[in-house]
């Protein structure tokens, strides 16, 4: 009723007339769609505060992703309230040590600075928590539980909300919902063609959609796009195949680990059959997929080079975009589920359906303990995530700002300032949304030197990928690692930080 | 008279050398004895721990060592190769010299990420041109995805940027080279194989060994290419040690075992380096 409520009012003050032609969306065309939308954080309220004389030194993704989304807002801050604003742009994989170095040798020489999501455990000893100003805020009340559990450690947030991740499954609707082509696929192949439920359909309908030209454009289109490069972001996408076989409702305490024991998982039957499938996957992306990062995926989707795709938003928003080959011929759905799942307890498979969504991390912003304008590094922080901000932000795939608001959750929202077909809309939002409701989540892996963990994945997956090892002993290979960095980092400090996470997966917190 | 004000004099060259040097080193030896990494920051003494992990438990940073010296001989030989030919033929009286001269020298101009990235969009299996003029002929490399031949286009990447150094310093040496061995064996009637074999190639052999050990220490570092064009696979298949140490260190913030790795590193390239000059020295200086 609260999230109705919610996303009635959003949708009135996005879609009144009155919200439209401001005096804010005159000076900042930025959010020339919605106006300035009333809130804690909006532009009538920041253009109150003044921080003349004083300076918010950010670092942030490069550019576009994120940089500019930070940038862009950095420069109506500085408008609006007369501080001066430095934003470092920073390549992804530098974004962790750019901060931790400085962090351990207990300097600030950013204010603010952006990360992922996962990085929470490293770094929430050097972030301020969020003021209870802001966690009291409406714009914050309307942040979905998951996302609120994503940037909290344990009750306390520490990182401030600006986007929401989640990987789904992106295909090709004018295929797959083409009658002509769901009798060609019945007659080839005597199965459904469908929406896959299953990683199994999955693949036959990808190896079925290979190499052939299907759209009738003059090239061949492919299967599927994936993020296959090894520590290009892999781990996640070993994950989000993993989590049908192994995240079982009916074994709670522990996705990657026993949290009794701390044994790793991670070579348990489940995963072994998830990698097991990705090798065969191989056989079905496109020339070099097997060494596609997130950008070479999302160009890859976005630019109707495959059937399917899964990972994050941006493939999806991106085959969305006006200027996109496939704009309102893509739908979304969740991640495909198996016919059977590991049972960790009893050491056997069930042969009932299983699917579990993966709130993968994203991206997470925090202010610097050490920082001497906190307040001013808050106000930007709420600015930057304000209703007219988020709202722009959204329709703006190279920005990579997800949803992450239940407001979010409404149709009209894509149908009405993006253009987006209402069926593809309700699909989109509904996948999300079902995302949010479901009890059988996997969150991502938060504990102390996540990075050594999830180095190891992607570095025994990539060998099975690559034909070097066999996917049982790339994974074998994994958990031996996964124990050894266990017992460096010290088993009760894997054990306590993992047991946050368990709370969310197994819905107790 | 007392000369001991002169030691003054030796204060700042000492303090730059101290500074660049020998600080830097010291402090390395002093982080890989510690456990520095992301949750535990700080210089806590842990002995040899590092270092019997390396030896012991480590078999990824040996793998990434010898496709290291494969990735690095085998590309300092080509570039030899290829850079002393190239020299040899501006070397002589060609038309437009000048404009070769320059032209051979442009790819070490560009800036090695850049064009990196430029040759991993040539080497794109389904949107590079370079796939794309090879399907006339029905073939299409797996340049970056097959674990062998991903070897071969990294290899093709630093022959390309670092050819230029050796045509550099080869020229340099052939310029500089006595006429008179050459007029000699023209009026010996020697051939200009013979004339190679016998006079420019044993005249350049001082250069060559100097260029070669220049080179091997800097294809010992290669990194920017493999992180861009492969980030070391598929699977580990183009991993190097400093690409390694880099993922240890840089990514998942293990600094005390990473510096083990790093001084680890510079003393086997010492010893190595020094035994490859020397077996040089002695093959091509033999007369």
């Amino acid at each position: 009723m609260k999230t109705c409520l919610t996303a009635i009012i959003s949708s009135l003050m996005i879609f009144s007339p009155m919200a439209y032609a401001d005096k804010w969306s005159d000076q900042f065309p930025h959010i020339k769609a919605t106006g300035d939308i009333p809130g804690d954080c909006s532009y009538e309220k920041m253009s109150k505060k003044n921080y003349k004389g004083k300076t918010l030194k950010i670092n942030t993704h490069a550019i576009p992703v994120m940089g500019e989304p930070t940038a862009l807002h950095a420069e109506q801050f500085e408008k609006l309230t007369g501080a001066k604003v430095e934003v470092t742009h920073t390549p992804a994989g530098d974004l962790y040590s750019k901060a931790m170095v400085p962090f351990q040798a207990g300097q600030a020489p950013y204010d603010v600075v952006f990360g992922f999501s996962n990085f929470i455990n490293d770094w929430k000893r050097y972030l301020a928590p969020v003021p209870k100003k802001y966690m009291n805020s409406p714009e914050m009340k309307d942040v979905t539980k998951s996302h609120m559990g994503v940037s909290s450690w344990d009750g306390t947030m520490y990182q401030y909300p600006v986007d929401g991740d989640r990987h789904y499954l992106k295909y090709r609707k004018d295929v797959i919902d083409n009658p002509e082509m769901q009798k060609k696929y019945k007659a080839d192949t005597g199965n459904e063609l469908r929406v896959p439920r299953t990683w199994k359909e999955y693949a036959q309908m990808a190896k079925y959609f290979n190499d052939w030209d299907w759209d009738g454009d003059g090239e061949k289109e492919y299967g599927s796009a994936e993020v296959m490069k090894k520590d290009d972001l892999m781990f996640a996408a070993f994950f989000s195949r993993s989590v049908a076989y192994a995240k079982n409702p009916r074994t709670p305490g522990g996705f990657f680990f026993d949290l009794e024991t701390m044994k790793p998982n991670i070579n348990n039957p489940g995963f072994v059959e998830a990698l097991t499938d990705w090798v065969e996957a191989t056989k079905y992306v496109p020339p070099g997929g097997t060494n596609f990062g997130l950008g070479d995926e999302i160009g890859s989707f976005g630019g109707g080079q495959t059937l399917f795709s899964f990972s994050w938003d941006d493939a999806f928003i991106a085959a969305m975009q006006d200027d996109s080959p496939i704009k309102n011929k893509v739908g979304a759905a969740p991640l495909p589920g198996a016919d059977r799942v590991w049972n960790r307890v009893s050491n056997s498979w069930e042969n009932q359906y299983n699917q579990a969504p993966y709130i993968v991390w994203g991206w997470a912003v925090g202010v610097a303990k050490k920082s001497k304008v906190k307040d001013m590094a808050f106000d930007y922080l709420c600015f930057f995530s304000n209703g007219a901000n988020h709202q722009a932000d959204l329709a703006i795939g190279r920005f990579g700002v997800n949803p992450f608001k239940n407001s979010d959750f409404d149709p009209n929202i894509y149908i009405n300032s993006m253009g987006w077909d209402p069926e593809i809309a309700n699909s989109y939002t509904q996948t999300l949304l079902d995302m949010e409701k479901s009890n059988n989540r996997v969150f991502p892996l938060r504990v102390p030197g996540v990075f050594e963990f999830t180095s190891a994945v992607a570095t025994g997956t990539s060998k099975a990928l690559a034909g070097q090892l066999s996917p049982q002993e790339a994974l074998d290979e994994v958990a031996k690692e996964w124990e050894a960095i266990v017992s460096r980092v010290g088993k009760k400090a894997v054990q306590d930080a993992y047991a946050v996470g368990v709370k969310m997966e197994d819905n107790k917190l | 008279m007392n000369f001991k004000h002169k030691y003054f004099f030796l204060f700042p060259g000492l303090f730059v050398l101290i500074g660049i040097l020998i600080f830097p080193i010291i402090f390395v030896v002093r982080l890989s004895l510690s456990g520095w990494n992301s949750y535990n920051p700080g210089l806590d003494y842990i002995g040899l721990e590092n270092y019997i992990r390396l030896f012991t438990d480590d078999p990824r940073f040996w793998e990434s060592f010898f496709r290291l010296s494969f990735l690095s001989v085998t590309t300092v030989i080509l570039q030899y190769v290829i850079g002393f030919a190239l020299a040899h033929m501006v070397w002589k009286d060609i038309k437009f010299k000048r404009f070769f001269r320059v032209l051979f020298l442009v790819p070490m101009m560009t800036t090695p990420v850049i064009m990196t990235v430029i040759w991993r969009t040539f080497f794109h299996e389904s949107l590079g041109p370079v796939n794309d003029l090879l399907s006339v002929f029905g073939v299409a490399p797996k340049w970056l995805t097959d674990p062998v031949i991903a070897k071969f286009t990294v290899i093709i990447v630093e022959v390309w940027q670092w050819t230029p150094f050796m045509f550099l310093l080869l020229l340099a040496g052939l310029l500089s080279l006595p006429k008179e061995p050459f007029l000699a064996a023209a009026i010996d009637g020697a051939s200009p194989v013979r004339k190679f074999i016998y006079v420019t190639f044993p005249l350049m052999a001082p250069i060559s060994i100097g260029a070669i050990i220049i080179r091997l220490i800097e294809a010992s570092k290669i990194m920017d290419t493999v992180y861009v064009l492969t980030s070391g696979g598929p699977g580990t298949s183009t991993e190097t040690s400093s690409f390694y140490i880099f993922i240890k260190g840089l990514r998942e913030f293990q600094m005390g075992y990473a510096a083990s790795m790093s001084f680890t590193y510079l003393i086997i390239m010492i010893i190595s380096l020094t035994i490859i000059a020397k077996v040089l020295t002695k093959v091509l200086l033999k007369e």
